[in-house]
């Protein structure tokens, strides 16, 4: 669904993601992990279409996405944070949204209702706790119904009743054979989610397995432990073994 | 790009810095009518502040509305719009409303005390300079790489047109005093919006006459309705050619 060719990335002189090669289809639930700028943002941005790539492609469908925009209709993007403008109203911002991609009608009103954003569709954004814009932003990623969920930080912010709500739902849209994108640093919530895991370090893809593979390989089973088992030990990038060596 | 212009202009026209910046223009010309006992001196002397206190607010407000906004703008750009229609949407958004207040807070005591050809003037050049810098500080915001960087650009770059041009002006005008400079100095003046917004303005106004040989040559010209059209398309080219550059690199940028 999702095929990234040879993305080369470099900020002044930081090269934030190295000759990434992967491919994501429906139906997964994908986990990007990784250190503070290890590259999960930027190859997130790069997917929207937000940062320009030096070299490589990204093909959604079938077609490059610096092609054509319309891709994106087919994408509910979460950010890690969401800021608005100050003097709109929850519903105006809604409306605003709902306005901009006016070809497709059909609409998610689930977390907008669950999240108790129908009952405060009058507030200014700018009155709102950080918990509730994050709660604004989930309910915007989901509106739309789109094949492609890009999730960054979902759960970072949410109080627990509204963390459970927003996991079991990213759990239905999983059933609905949707592709989600996750970072996250809190593996916990991962854990009940993710079908494939994604470590990147230093912009480079250090590992991307199912997670049963990955429980397999480091004999643990839980993703921190796990994760953490491949952090202490460290292991050889993709390109250099298709087999996973594991340098003691 | 209509519907997202109108949202960003919901939101700024409850901004309290627009409300402020309308209600000091209002305060500003209602003195100066109730003060002055001749409107046209007074329209002068409007003019004198319209023309600091203008591209001042214009850039620096639209710099910073641009930086508040900038995790919102990201937001739109991954709706299946383009980049230039974000763009020009939330030019025509800042734009409008900043109009709107030069209007509420200069247009209506002009039009209630000094309804005349020179009121009118005023009243575009204004419109035409809030839109001039407006879009000079999304050119400068969208070069500029952090906060405070942009709104340094933005100030000096209206220091630069507010004060620094005409101090260059006066070296040229003294250094070559020997030769017929007239000329010159009407092109020279297109170079910089302001300038050429207080030459259109003054020919209009009887001080003209005060000004001598020079005044009667600008006269001749801006009195005219060619001069007319080219101030007006001048003013027009300092909206369009920096937003052009704007929109071609905000298309390149990463975010």
């Amino acid at each position: 669904m999702i095929k990234v060719e040879n993305i080369q990335k470099t900020f002044k002189k930081l090269q934030a993601l190295k000759d990434i090669n992967v491919v994501f289809e429906k139906g997964q639930v994908v986990s990007l992990i990784g250190p503070n700028g290890s590259g999960k943002t930027t190859l997130i941005k790069s997917i929207l279409g937000l940062v320009k790539p030096d070299s490589g492609k990204i093909i959604f469908n079938g077609v490059s996405i610096d092609k054509n925009i319309e891709y994106r209709r087919q994408i509910g993007y979460m950010p890690q944070i969401g800021r608005y403008p100050d003097n709109m109203t929850i519903g105006q911002l809604f409306d605003m949204m709902k306005n901009m991609r006016s070809a497709d009608t059909k609409l998610d009103e689930e977390l907008y209702r669950s999240f108790k954003l129908d009952t405060m569709i009058d507030k200014p954004m700018k009155g709102l706790s950080g918990g509730t814009r994050q709660k604004v932003s989930a309910a915007l990623a989901f509106l739309f119904d789109a094949d492609v969920l890009i999730l960054d930080e979902p759960t970072a912010g949410l109080d627990p009743l509204a963390s459970e709500i927003l996991k079991e739902k990213i759990i239905g849209e999983k059933g609905k054979g949707k592709l989600i994108l996750i970072t996250s640093h809190i593996l916990t919530d991962l854990e009940e989610l993710t079908t494939d895991v994604m470590y990147l370090q230093d912009g480079a893809v250090v590992f991307y397995k199912p997670i049963a593979a990955l429980y397999k390989l480091t004999g643990e089973e839980k993703l921190s432990k796990a994760i953490a088992y491949f952090m202490r030990y460290g292991i050889k990038p993709m390109e250099n073994s298709n087999q996973l060596k594991i340098a003691k | 790009m209509l519907k997202l212009s109108k949202y960003v202009l919901y939101d700024i026209l409850r901004n309290k810095v627009v409300l402020a910046y309308t209600a000091f223009l209002l305060v500003v010309s209602m003195s100066l009518f109730q003060m002055e006992e001749n409107s046209s001196k007074a329209v002068l002397s409007l003019l004198n502040i319209v023309l600091i206190v203008v591209p001042l607010v214009s850039m620096v407000f639209s710099t910073i509305h641009w930086y508040n906004s900038y995790e919102f703008i990201e937001l739109m750009l991954t709706q299946p719009v383009s980049r230039k229609k974000v763009l020009l949407s939330e030019f025509a958004g800042i734009g409008s409303s900043l109009m709107t207040a030069f209007l509420i807070g200069v247009g209506l005591p002009v039009v209630v005390y000094n309804f005349n050809a020179t009121g009118i003037a005023l009243i575009v050049v204004g419109c035409l300079l809030t839109l001039v810098f407006t879009a000079i500080a999304f050119l400068a915001s969208i070069k500029s790489k952090d906060k405070a960087r942009g709104i340094g650009a933005a100030l000096l770059l209206w220091f630069y047109f507010a004060l620094i041009f005409d101090g260059l002006l006066l070296l040229v005008l003294f250094s070559f005093s020997d030769y017929p400079l007239e000329k010159i100095i009407l092109a020279l003046s297109s170079f910089n919006p302001i300038d050429l917004g207080r030459i259109y303005l003054m020919l209009q106004m009887d001080v003209s006459a005060l000004m001598g040989y020079t005044g009667a040559v600008y006269k001749d010209f801006f009195g005219s309705s060619a001069g007319l059209l080219y101030t007006l398309g001048i003013m027009l080219a300092w909206i369009i050619v920096p937003l052009l550059f704007a929109v071609r690199s905000f298309n390149k940028k990463d975010l």
